[in-house]
């Protein structure tokens, strides 16, 4: 297997629904002499994961017989979740969880202070009805929390970012 | 909600996804057991003309600030008032928590003297180094960050406080000539507009509430007010701004400007706080995370 298509099959350990490929925090994967270097981007700055994503890429690599792997961190561009591919959207609504919107842009002047309670047009993945958020923040850095006024299930919002 | 439990039989449980997890490898029981540096395989060079010393102190500025504030939130965690706010605090305080490491690292990338010195062949990483082995003195970070925490009502206004003049201050950084400063700042922004507009949200809330809950916002801005300027003092070129923020949310909130006050009032916090983060640290020098 090439090297490229080994490291982005590994799955995200928070959301293993998704590859790292499908996440979009896999950046590069060269093959040289050997030596295979990886560079991947965290999605939130304090992402735990990226150290398990980190140890899981070296581990899969070295199964496929790339012995000499070094994984790179790489912020700029910082991640958005519109990276995120369609692929993992679907996997993502498969798996219950609600796969963002398109991320906020940025105007480039100072960025607005926003008091309002947002109106996302989240809908259930598993009824399509407008659900309610309930929580901003979520089990993870990356996801909120919302929950379905039609079939009544809590689900988590990957967040727009 | 037990799937497919037989009589005195071992559940088996449909893991879903989750069935292909490794759980032998320890990084999948607890994330963040391999503390690989944060900036690993970054290009350490600087752009030409940037001074490393006073580089190296702007990073620790914003570092130490977001590391002391990190743990002052993560002192939250199980005691917020309901369950989504415990998880939002503690949210915050792992982005803090993350925008630390990376500054640290990059400091003691850019300026190694700035790193106190370990005993020989301690495996103690610079960053973990900065962190848990300088003392209050050395610290960069603002007396703010530090405060011991009131209620959750002054807890709110001063994350919506020194988010906003964060923000403001990251912006200004997103295009500095050192690119992974700049990187750092671009990441920061995003994070940081969660925070404040939470805090933000959480504010008119309270102030919008019960006599009991206007009241303790009310008494938040005083306690606050020497906050503010220190805060503004710190970095002079994110006062327009934050200040402009600032009316937006009082006109929100519907609460009057409040007076202003003078930093020299605010307390000291910073040595009872280094002593609850380091003391662990300290006493293993040679220890492996």
């Amino acid at each position: 297997m090439r090297a490229y298509d080994v490291a982005a099959a590994v799955v995200d350990p928070e959301l293993p629904m998704l590859t790292l490929a499908d996440l979009g925090v896999l950046r590069s994967v060269e093959e040289r002499e050997g030596r295979v270097d990886v560079a991947i981007t965290p999605t939130y700055s304090g992402c735990p994961a990226l150290s398990a994503m980190r140890d899981d890429l070296v581990r899969r690599l070295g199964e496929e017989g790339y012995d000499d792997v070094r994984v790179r961190v790489e912020l700029d561009p910082p991640w958005s979740s519109d990276l995120i591919t369609d692929r993992g959207r679907t996997a993502l609504a498969e798996h219950g969880i609600s796969p963002p919107g398109p991320a906020p842009a940025s105007s480039g002047g100072p960025v607005p202070l926003t008091l309002e309670p947002t109106r996302l047009d989240v809908r259930c993945p598993r009824c399509g009805a407008v659900a309610e958020r309930t929580s901003e923040f979520g089990p993870t850095p990356c996801t909120s929390l919302f929950r379905c006024p039609e079939c009544r299930e809590p689900f988590e919002h990957v967040k727009e970012l | 909600m037990c799937p497919t439990s037989e009589p005195g039989g071992t559940a088996a449980v449909d893991h879903g996804p989750y069935a292909d997890l490794d759980a032998t490898d320890p990084a999948h029981w607890a994330f963040g057991t391999g503390f690989a540096d944060p900036l690993a395989g970054i290009d350490p060079e600087l752009p030409e003309g940037l001074d490393r010393t006073g580089h190296a102190a702007l990073c620790l500025l914003l570092g130490d600030d977001a590391l002391v504030y990190s743990h002052r939130l993560s002192e939250w965690c199980s005691r917020a008032p309901d369950l989504e706010d415990d998880v939002a605090l503690g949210n915050i305080a792992l982005d803090l928590l993350g925008q630390a490491r990376l500054l640290l690292a990059r400091a003691a990338v850019v300026d190694p003297t700035v790193v106190p010195a370990m005993p020989v062949g301690s495996p103690v990483p610079a960053e973990d180094a900065l962190a848990f082995f300088r003392d209050a003195p050395a610290y960069h970070s603002s007396r703010t960050a530090a405060l011991a925490n009131g209620d959750f009502g002054h807890t709110v206004l001063r994350l919506f406080l020194w988010s906003t003049v964060r923000l403001a201050v990251l912006q200004r950084l997103v295009d500095h000539p050192d690119p992974v400063l700049a990187a750092i700042a671009a990441k920061g922004v995003k994070e940081l507009t969660y925070h404040r507009d939470w805090s933000g949200r959480w504010v008119v809330t309270l102030a919008q509430g019960t006599e009991e809950s206007r009241g303790r916002m009310v008494a938040a801005f005083d306690a606050l007010a020497a906050a503010r300027v220190e805060l503004l003092g710190r970095y002079p070129d994110a006062g327009v701004e934050a200040e402009d923020v600032l009316d937006q949310l009082l006109d929100a909130a519907e609460l009057r400007r409040p007076e202003e006050g003078a930093d020299a009032g605010l307390a000291d916090d910073l040595p009872d706080l280094l002593a609850e983060l380091q003391s662990v640290a300290r006493a293993h020098p040679m220890g492996r995370w």
